[in-house]
């Protein structure tokens, strides 16, 4: 039936990590007390950052806008709590570079009290699929599974194109997380209402909600939710990474591959993620903003590990604070899953929506060696899931060649990190991706620019050459007008006294005839 | 307690604990059966060949990091193990200094000068393999009969020790009593010659196929004994340090023509059993052909080489100047790599032309 | 010995035949390594490199002549990398590489006299007469042509800031292997 294949694929390469899910896999959800200050930043999604539209010193309440979407790919910032806004300030990010961006500083006040004009649809599961669209877009859903690309663009199918299968992705590929599988266990009713709801925005029938084998937990869960609803199964799959990427688990699901520089919706699929089915519940039946989420915080070096529920905005401190601290010899702190995430410089900086971890490493959990020379064996080739040549990729990235990281493909990495996970040489390719994907990027802005400089500098000549044109023009003209004056004014004197006399005399003819 | 500064690399922040020394001293433990098994069958002086390439190799390697104030590489565990696949194939009663020169010359020239592990172009053991074979014809092909220990033929550890070590630079006649034909050697010689296959290996060379793939026949110290390399090759697989790729490949390259050419004229041309269970077919297939460093990176890359070095290895054999050909053809493919990983890419995820 | 000179003769006559067709038919007009100079400067005929505009930088360096190759600041060292690969030259040190910086005007000091604007080759000094000019960041090429004509001296060359959005992935350091 469908378009949903009765077995399941191997997606290509993949490695599996040590997953160290058991460390947080029984801590069911537990709120996080309210912080004394939070930081919501104003670029939380993929697309453009919002403008903030509050003045320091407002009261704001649960889900007021604080930040408004700047274009179409853009999401609205809300507040996570209701307080007061201390003003829009500078602050470190969950980025790697360690640099600061504008956040909204919000001091809560305790009450946490949601904006008295949030409302939801009347009946959500039948409702306008515009509507429900509308809902989603204006309450800041973006996908939570790490992308956060905002959720209302990948729930509207564009004119002509069919979504004929919606998948539910609660893979969590990722070692140590397992906030999805907290959220499935705890909350399965919530999600199937989420996905109905989904359903009927993308006028679908079929759903699949894809689990990986390890979560048994989430998947008797997720089934006994499904029983009631039609056309909604869970499949279980085989643990690998990263199979929770969209386009693997599309091939895995369907056997069918996303053509390269299409999206899922080419092959008749939308992917969202179980959070943001739970987001989007949240948004339409209760017109509550996405301003809260579930982070697993864990690892080896932190002395408490948990699943919290956690308003966006939160620094990463507190979350460590709550959960025991750290323990002696932590080497890394990283924020997202240990494939993908980032390695925190400094722990104030903020939880966002797409926070999914928050992982405390000891030395023995990451292996930091020195990078050896390549020795070609190719294993990073056997773990590419996107088929790539990792080690060519990172030569040419390693010797600048620049111009020829397109012909290796190298902008279809997704940067899983199953390379360099495999590399008995330890040599950080992601790292040279990333390095190369910006070179990319870079040569060609600057190329840009230089054609537009060019054009621009060619019109300022031109215009100048115009202007000059244009004086000479003027010059001649004036001198052509006084030239025909004289003329005329001579030929009058001749009318006046016949014949022509030559030029020069002209001047006492005019003092003649002034008076 | 976060007062250490917290470490800020790229993701991924885990790694599956794979290492160069892990591989390499993998190949090294999938090779001591057979080299064991060379020891039990020529005696101590395959041993002592053994111990003299890996230490020219490890001292070479050494002394070239000091000239070049480099830190040591010696930790890779590469340079041992190219002194020991440099053993393999060389005679059981290899003089001391040819092991000394040809573990020198696989670190320097075929290895260091490139600039070190991972930049070499040909396979360093074998490079070394080619250059003694052509600069010392008599002693590299002077191949003693198998002398097991324990058995009355053997010789005492000291007598092997003294075979090695007292070596003339220059004596071939004493080696040439020595001598005598390894079977690809034999077969090559007697089919020159106008006899059958049969007659050159039966009768008094009393060839048979099970003492061959046992190990004990004429040749050399690591190669001959075809099962326990065909074992070390298995552990490899199922260590996941080499893939199926090369070695099938290889093996097939040179099987396939041998089953072709013995179909159509068995008297002229030996099966294709004698081929795989002679020579250095299987170390090559896997442990020569699929060294990491100098043979393609993608799998489809990886089934021509193989195809390339087997058949490459049977035309050697059968029409070559040499009896055997598993060095050269390596040699001969290992400079071809990089232009067969250039068109062998792998057709990348949402590229495949199968789509609608 | 005849059909020798004669046989050798000949294939001279044909090669040489062969050469004159050749150097006809793939006639290249103007100097290539001129124009492939040009295409690696930034084109804003700022005059910086002491020539009059990107063209005449160009010629000067395919010419032959003693002329520096990093003279050209709003390219920086990426153009001196371009011109060294092109001119088959060793990359030089730039004399003064402070990173990308771009015109900044302080505002409360500008009284509009537009001399910048009229300086700014790419146009990227926007403003009118009596008003405050400001510098589209985005357009402004490090050229430093505005920085001279200002009469009051309220333009200065800032480095553009660090942000997440402009912040690059430094390259990894690659296997280290000398001893300290």
């Amino acid at each position: 039936m469908g378009i949903l294949a009765t077995a399941l694929k191997k997606f290509h390469g993949g490695v599996h990590p040590k997953e160290y899910k058991e460390l947080s896999r029984h801590c069911a959800i537990e709120e996080l007390p309210m912080p004394k200050r939070l930081y919501v930043p104003m670029h939380q999604h993929i697309g453009a950052p919002s403008d903030p539209c509050v003045e320091p010193g407002t009261q704001v309440f649960k889900g007021q806008l604080i930040g408004e979407p700047n274009g179409f790919v853009s999401a609205p910032v809300h507040a996570p709590t209701s307080g007061t806004i201390q003003g829009i300030e500078e602050h470190v990010s969950g980025h790697p570079s360690g640099l600061t961006m504008p956040c909204a500083v919000l001091i809560p006040d305790g009450n946490d009290q949601w904006h008295p004009e949030l409302k939801g649809l009347e009946d959500p599961y039948n409702a306008d699929p515009q509507a429900i669209r509308d809902k989603v877009r204006e309450s800041g859903v973006v996908g939570l599974g790490g992308a956060t690309f905002p959720s209302f663009i990948k729930l509207s199918p564009p004119q002509g194109k069919v979504a004929e299968l919606l998948i539910i992705n609660g893979v969590e590929c990722e070692p140590y997380l397992t906030c999805d599988a907290r959220l499935m266990e705890e909350h399965s009713q919530e999600i199937i209402d989420g996905i109905r709801i989904m359903l009927q925005a993308l006028q679908t029938k079929q759903c699949v909600i894809a689990i990986e084998d390890n979560k048994p937990g989430a998947i008797q869960a997720m089934r006994r939710a499904a029983q009631e609803t039609k056309n909604v199964q869970v499949v279980s799959l085989p643990v690998m990474y990263p199979q929770g990427a969209e386009k693997q688990l599309i091939e895995v699901l369907i056997h069918r591959q996303v053509p390269s520089g299409c999206l899922p919706i080419d092959v008749g699929v939308i992917v969202h993620n179980v959070a943001t089915a739970l987001a989007v519940r949240e948004a339409v039946l209760f017109g509550h903003p996405l301003v809260h989420r579930v982070v697993t915080v864990t690892g080896l070096g932190i002395a408490r590990p948990a699943n919290l529920n956690v308003p966006v905005g939160t620094p990463a401190q507190d979350l460590i604070d709550h959960c025991g601290g750290l323990k002696n010899g932590v080497k890394k702190v990283v924020m997202g899953g240990p494939m993908m995430g980032v390695a925190l410089g400094d722990l104030q900086a903020p939880v966002v929506k797409g926070t999914s971890g928050l992982l405390a490493m000891l030395a023995r959990e990451t292996v930091q060696e020195p990078e050896q020379p390549c020795i070609r064996c190719g294993n990073c080739l056997q773990a590419c899931p996107v088929q790539l040549t990792p080690c060519e990729m990172a030569w040419r990235a390693k010797h600048d060649l620049i111009d020829q990281l397109d012909a290796v493909h190298l902008m279809d990495c997704i940067e899983c990190g199953s390379c360099a996970y495999v590399c008995p040489s330890h040599i950080p390719l992601v790292h040279y991706f990333r390095y190369g994907k910006l070179a990319m990027a870079a040569k060609k802005h600057d190329k840009d620019k230089a054609e537009l400089t060019r054009q621009r500098n060619q019109a300022k000549q031109a215009r100048a050459e115009a202007e000059k044109a244009e004086k000479e023009r003027k010059k001649e003209e004036m001198r052509l007008a006084s030239e025909a004056r004289k003329k005329a004014a001579a030929a009058s004197q001749a009318g006046e006294s016949a014949p022509a006399k030559p030029v020069p005399t002209s001047k006492p003819a005019a003092e003649e005839s002034a008076p | 307690m976060s007062s250490t500064t917290l470490l800020t690399p790229s993701s991924p922040h885990v790694h599956g604990g794979l290492s160069i020394p892990v591989i390499m001293k993998t190949v090294i433990w999938a090779l001591l059966p057979a080299a064991a098994m060379g020891v039990m069958v020529f005696g101590w002086s395959a041993l002592f060949v053994m111990i003299i390439t890996t230490l020219a190799c490890v001292v070479t390697e050494r002394l070239f990091n000091a000239v070049r104030h480099r830190a040591s590489t010696l930790g890779d565990q590469s340079a041992a193990l190219t002194g020991l696949l440099l053993a393999m194939p060389l005679p059981p009663n290899t003089p001391w200094w040819i092991c000394v020169i040809g573990g020198g010359f696989a670190i320097l020239m075929g290895k260091q000068l490139y600039g070190g592990l991972g930049y070499n172009m040909f396979n360093p053991a074998l490079i070394a393999r080619v250059f003694l074979l052509v600069s010392f014809p008599v002693q590299m092909t002077s191949w003693p009969a198998p002398a097991p220990l324990l058995s009355d033929k053997a010789l005492s550890f000291a007598e092997g020790l003294a075979t090695i070590i007292s070596a003339p630079f220059n004596t071939p006649e004493l080696l040439d009593a020595l001598a005598s034909a390894t079977p690809l050697g034999q077969y090559r010689m007697e089919v020159s010659l106008g006899h059958t296959v049969r007659e050159a290996l039966g009768g008094s060379y009393g060839f048979d196929l099970f003492s061959a793939a046992g190990g004990m026949i004429k040749g050399s110290l690591g190669e001959t004994s075809a099962i326990l390399l065909l074992a070390g090759g298995i552990y490899l697989l199922r260590k996941r340090i080499i893939t199926w790729h090369i070695p099938i490949s290889m093996l097939a390259g040179t099987l396939l023509p041998a089953i072709i050419f013995w179909y159509t004229d068995p008297t002229k041309y030996p099966d294709p059993l004698f081929h795989l269970f002679t020579g250095g077919l299987i170390i090559g297939a896997f442990f020569m052909a699929t060294d990491m460093v100098t043979s393609p990176v993608t799998p489809v890359g990886q089934i021509i080489f193989g195809l390339g070095c087997g058949l490459l290895t049977y035309l050697i054999r059968t029409w070559g100047g040499y009896p055997e050909g598993v060095s050269f053809a390596i040699v001969i493919m290992n400079a071809a790599v990089p232009l067969i990983d250039q068109y062998s890419r792998p057709v990348i995820y949402g590229k495949a032309k199968t789509h609608a | 010995m005849i059909e020798a000179v004669l046989s050798m003769g000949g294939m001279a006559l044909l090669a040489g035949l062969g050469l004159g067709y050749a150097a006809i038919k793939f006639h290249v007009e103007g100097n290539p390594v001129v124009e492939s100079l040009e295409a690696a400067l930034p084109a804003t005929n700022c005059g910086n490199c002491g020539f009059p505009g990107c063209h005449a930088y160009a010629e000067a360096l395919a010419s032959g002549e003693k002329v520096a190759i990093s003279l050209c600041s709003p390219g920086g060292s990426e153009a001196m990398q371009s011109i060294a690969a092109i001119l088959g030259v060793d990359p030089v040190a730039m004399e003064t590489d402070q990173g990308p910086r771009v015109a900044m005007i302080h505002e409360e000091k500008c009284i509009g006299c537009t001399a910048c604007i009229k300086a700014c080759p790419v146009d990227a000094i926007v403003g009118a007469n009596k008003q405050s000019h400001t510098v589209i960041a985005d357009m402004c090429t490090d050229c430093e042509a505005c920085v001279e004509p200002c009469p009051v001296d309220c333009i200065e060359m800032v480095p553009v800031p660090d942000s997440i959005y402009n912040w690059k992935w430094d390259k990894p350091a690659g296997p280290q292997v000398t001893i300290h």
